[in-house]
């Protein structure tokens, strides 16, 4: 109240707060995290703008031109148009058993859903080559009916979808979890089919919590690259994706072409990156149980 | 309580027959059977765990009884569908739809009817506009329940199970959530918005004062067991056990020798009578207000004054007896007793209990 | 996602799989949830453990200790560790500043930390090799101070910090946020200075949270290929990771080699997610949270 009278000296005047670290302390720890992020993760992502402009935009373009581009895009854009939707609904199913139903074995089962987080990219290709690869379990079979998983655009997707398998299930679990069955069962009581219900009220109460995990398990599908780059067999405007198109062009010192590509793939990275914190800024509580854990 | 013994008098609306229930492995309720009658105000009281909201939710359907029968009116109830019951549910938290306006909650149960039976859409907003009259949130039609505050919600709450017009309206726990004066207020309302509607409504609660103040019946629950149904005069004048007579409000236990018919505290006789065939030593349950100070041969039990204090208009006294317990006197507010003088106690009523 | 309801019949099993519910949905839920998991990520999975136990302990013994995939496992191992740990110091700090201190810009440099989740590997791979190339902005000044990243296990040391660093912050920073100042003012009303407070009060509680962390660091670098390879050279015995290696293998249908060297990755990771476990289970008990 004091300070109405004499804001400024009597401000300074006030000891120092027990809760937090001195002024200067404060200043020093902020300057090292700055720097840190800034050398570690944000040199690295105008790096990769600075070299995609360096011969300037018309070599920057010029990569874009190439069909092999191209083809690379819409590989991408397919495996994510196939993935994503299919991990939507797989997310959406596990955690609508998981959150609204006790059962037992409940706690195996998330930590089965989770298993591919913590398999190696290259591990996550790997497997897929055992299972379909021509000395696989079923190559040899499909081999014998024409049908090609692995070095062809199948083997893609699959392994796009085991390395993104979890990111919906693991967001919606806690979120539907904390929000409990309350509302579900008060719908019931009001009359309302399962059915009705989920659409009426468990969906809305999980669309940004829904938005969120898709915008996540996207980038991850567009960008994934070791377990892609084993199953691929990297045939150029065939199974080459878009991470594995800047792969080539780099180890051919195509390094502008490279650069452009991979500046596609970081403004990809970008925008995620601004949607995410819109969506956290704006609607903490309804993307994360308790706001807590990532 | 005005209206309460027409309404007692009615047919049975909704029977419930030899339920019980486990969960995992403890039970909830053991064999129950209660009869809920047309336009009652019923509660269900009792302690948390004594099964009370288990029961309102197997009557709603939310919950399945492991053995035993629901029936509404005439109809087997034990399979019907959660849809099909027709029962208004308020949720002890409410449960509102987040996303949905107050008028858009309020006539989510009509919406959710399949197209031949659902309503006109000038019908539902005369139906939704009716409700809000009748909760007095006139112009809260287009707000949101975060924009409202605990006690508004719970009548939206009301007033969303109100809307399918219910057989029977099940509130769990409905003023669990809010402060002290707006759970007077409320409680109030609830009553006159039931003798208005005649609606059969059975509520939950913990709170005596709620039960006793509010239904036209109380049914004391213990331990998934039923122990007493009675109007509110019934259970307190005539418990039918220590459990229900301890739950209702403040009991002094005292050792005491029944014999013939009558009951001796330290080898003197008290005015309660033992129920025929009770003999030997039992325990007398007296309430606060029914010992009184008394001197020499008229008094049963002897104590040393601890503290006191006063409390609208009436003084407790706190006196600790010779065998180390303290037991609460209330009088009127007219003696002082000073921490330390020793008193002397008379039973003037109280009650006996098989063992 | 629910189909149309039924009504429930009571059952009378008193141990039984389901409890019973209200809610539809259940068996397509659980039906589809597990038919995707046994195909998508058991049944590969599966694959492996079958294809590994064929070659036997001895087998995988033989492949782990060549002498070019025991360096390429040390070189995994190793680096990652020491990159998780600075993963850790740093991401402490970071989640430290980004929670408890304000100043502009605060918000963007939260957004920031997430950069490495988004980015895709490949990109921030090309990108970290033109960096720290002798020839690139920060290579050249380290080249001046003798230090060569690129082509050596430093340069893959970077790639592991800027890939695990999310990991270490975002698994610290909620938890800082909802320490209670109270206690810190209790500490400080019964005479406790700044540090004593930080170091007996403050930080304790949030050791389960720093090791989680570390963990998920260390097992992410173990796996890490995409931002790695274009920094490190790949030079045998010097600057070659295993994942890399099964990569090779596999190029030289050497099936048997790249399933063993799989699954003594596949081994470790499951170690480490075990590791994380216990230390939750551990947190949950000392400190009532995880």
């Amino acid at each position: 109240m004091s300070e109405t009278f004499a804001p400024v000296t009597l401000a300074e005047a006030r000891p120092a707060s027990v809760v937090t670290e001195g002024r200067w302390i404060r200043r020093g720890l902020i300057a090292v995290a700055i720097l840190f992020l800034a050398l570690f993760l944000v040199l690295p992502l105008l790096t990769v703008f600075a070299q995609a402009f360096a011969k300037g935009i018309g070599a920057y373009l010029a990569a874009f031109t190439e069909a092999d581009a191209h083809a690379a895009i819409r590989l991408t854009l397919l495996t994510a148009a196939i993935a994503v939707p299919f991990n939507l609904v797989f997310g959406i199913m596990a955690s609508w058993a998981v959150a609204k139903f006790e059962f037992w074995g409940k706690n195996l089962l998330v930590t089965l859903i989770d298993l591919p987080f913590s398999v190696s990219p290259v591990v996550s290709g790997l497997i897929y080559v055992l299972v379909f690869g021509a000395q696989g379990l079923v190559g040899p079979w499909l081999l014998e009916h024409d049908v090609q998983v692995i070095f062809a655009v199948p083997g893609i997707v699959l392994a796009t979808i085991f390395v993104t398998f979890p990111f919906v299930a693991r967001q919606l679990i806690p979120l539907m979890q904390e929000q409990g069955t309350a509302e579900e069962e008060a719908a019931l009581t009001l009359g309302a089919s399962g059915w009705h219900a989920f659409r009426t009220v468990t969906l809305p109460n999980i669309r940004w919590g829904l938005l969120y995990s898709v915008l996540l398990c996207n980038a991850r599908a567009m960008g994934e690259f070791g377990a892609v780059s084993v199953v691929s067999g990297h045939i150029r405007g065939l199974t080459n994706t878009l991470p594995l198109h800047v792969e080539i062009l780099y180890n051919e010192y195509n390094f502008v072409a490279a650069f452009a590509v991979a500046s596609l793939l970081a403004g990809l990275a970008l925008v995620t990156l601004l949607v995410k914190s819109l969506l956290e800024w704006r609607y903490a509580d309804e993307i994360a149980a308790g706001a807590r854990g990532h | 309580m005005p209206g309460a013994t027409e309404r007692t008098g009615g047919s049975t609306a909704i029977r419930v027959e030899n339920l019980s229930k486990t969960f995992d492995t403890a039970a909830v309720l053991h064999d129950l059977s209660l009869d809920v009658r047309a336009g009652e105000l019923l509660a269900l009281l009792g302690p948390s765990g004594s099964g009370k909201t288990t029961l309102l939710r197997i009557i709603a359907g939310l919950d399945f009884p492991d053995d035993g029968r629901i029936v509404f009116g005439a109809q087997d109830a034990t399979k019907l569908p959660v849809q099909q019951r027709a029962v208004g549910f308020v949720f002890q938290h409410y449960a509102l739809f987040k996303h949905m306006s107050v008028a858009e909650n309020i006539a989510y149960g009509l919406n959710a009817r399949k197209r031949a039976d659902r309503p006109a859409k000038a019908e539902i907003k005369r139906r939704v506009g009716d409700l809000l009259d009748l909760i007095k949130l006139s112009g809260f039609a287009d707000r949101y329940p975060s924009q409202l505050s605990g006690g508004q919600r719970q009548r939206i709450a009301l007033a969303r199970a109100l809307a399918v017009e219910p057989r029977v309206l099940l509130l769990d726990e409905p003023f669990g959530a809010l402060d002290a004066q707006v759970r007077k207020d409320l409680r109030r309302w609830l009553r006159e918005i039931h003798d208005r509607t005649g609606q059969t409504t059975i509520f939950v609660t913990h709170d005596q004062d709620e039960a006793l103040e509010l239904s036209d019946r109380v049914a004391v629950l213990a331990k998934g067991r039923l122990e007493q149904v009675g109007t509110p005069d019934e259970v307190q004048e005539a418990p039918v056990s220590a459990t229900v007579l301890k739950f209702l409000g403040d009991t002094i236990e005292v050792e005491a020798i029944a014999q013939g018919g009558e009951v001796r505290v330290n080898g003197r006789l008290t005015p309660v009578a033992a129920p025929e065939g009770l003999v030997g030593p039992i325990k007398l349950y007296a309430r606060p207000w029914q010992l009184q100070f008394a001197e020499g041969d008229g008094a049963h039990l002897e104590g040393v004054v601890r503290s006191s204090y006063r409390t609208q208009g009436r003084q407790r006294i706190e006196v600790d007896r010779p065998e180390g317990k303290t037991v609460v006197v209330e009088a009127a507010d007219t003696n002082r007793f000073a921490a330390g003088s020793p008193v002397g106690l008379r039973i003037i009523g109280g009650h006996v209990f098989p063992n | 996602m629910a189909p149309p309801t039924r009504a429930n019949p009571p059952t009378r099993a008193k141990r039984r799989f389901l409890r019973p519910s209200v809610i539809p949905g259940f068996g397509l839920a659980f039906g589809y949830t597990l038919t995707c998991l046994g195909l998508i990520v058991l049944l590969p999975l599966a694959a492996l453990v079958t294809r590994a136990s064929g070659l036997g302990l001895s087998g995988i013994w033989e492949v782990a200790t060549d002498p070019r995939v025991a360096s390429a496992l040390r070189v995994s191992f190793g680096v990652s560790l020491v990159a998780a740990l600075t993963a850790s110091v740093f991401g402490f700090l970071i989640a430290w500043v980004l929670t408890r201190y304000r100043f502009p810009g605060r918000k963007i440099v939260d957004a920031v930390v997430d950069l490495p989740f988004a980015l895709p590997t490949a990109v921030a791979g090309i990108a970290l090799a033109a960096l720290y190339a002798p020839n690139g902005l920060v290579g050249a000044q380290l080249a001046r101070v003798g230090i060569e990243a690129a082509y050596t296990p430093v340069g893959i040391y970077i790639a592991m910090v800027f890939i695990g660093l999310p990991f270490a912050v975002r698994t610290v920073q909620p938890l800082i946020a909802e320490i209670d100042k109270e206690i810190e003012e209790a500490s400080a009303t019964l005479g406790a200075g700044r540090v004593h407070t930080l170091v007996r009060v403050v930080l304790p509680p949030l050791i389960p949270a720093v090791l989680t962390g570390f963990a998920l660091a260390f097992a992410r670098g173990v796996g890490e290929y995409g931002s790695i390879i274009f920094i490190a050279g790949n030079l045998p015995y010097v600057s070659e990771i295993a994942p890399l290696l099964i990569v090779i293998k596999l190029s030289e249908y050497d099936y048997g080699g790249a399933c063993a060297i799989a699954t003594i990755m596949l081994g470790i990771s499951f170690l480490t997610l075990l590791a994380i476990n216990l230390i939750q289970a551990w947190s949950r008990r000392r400190f009532g949270y995880v």
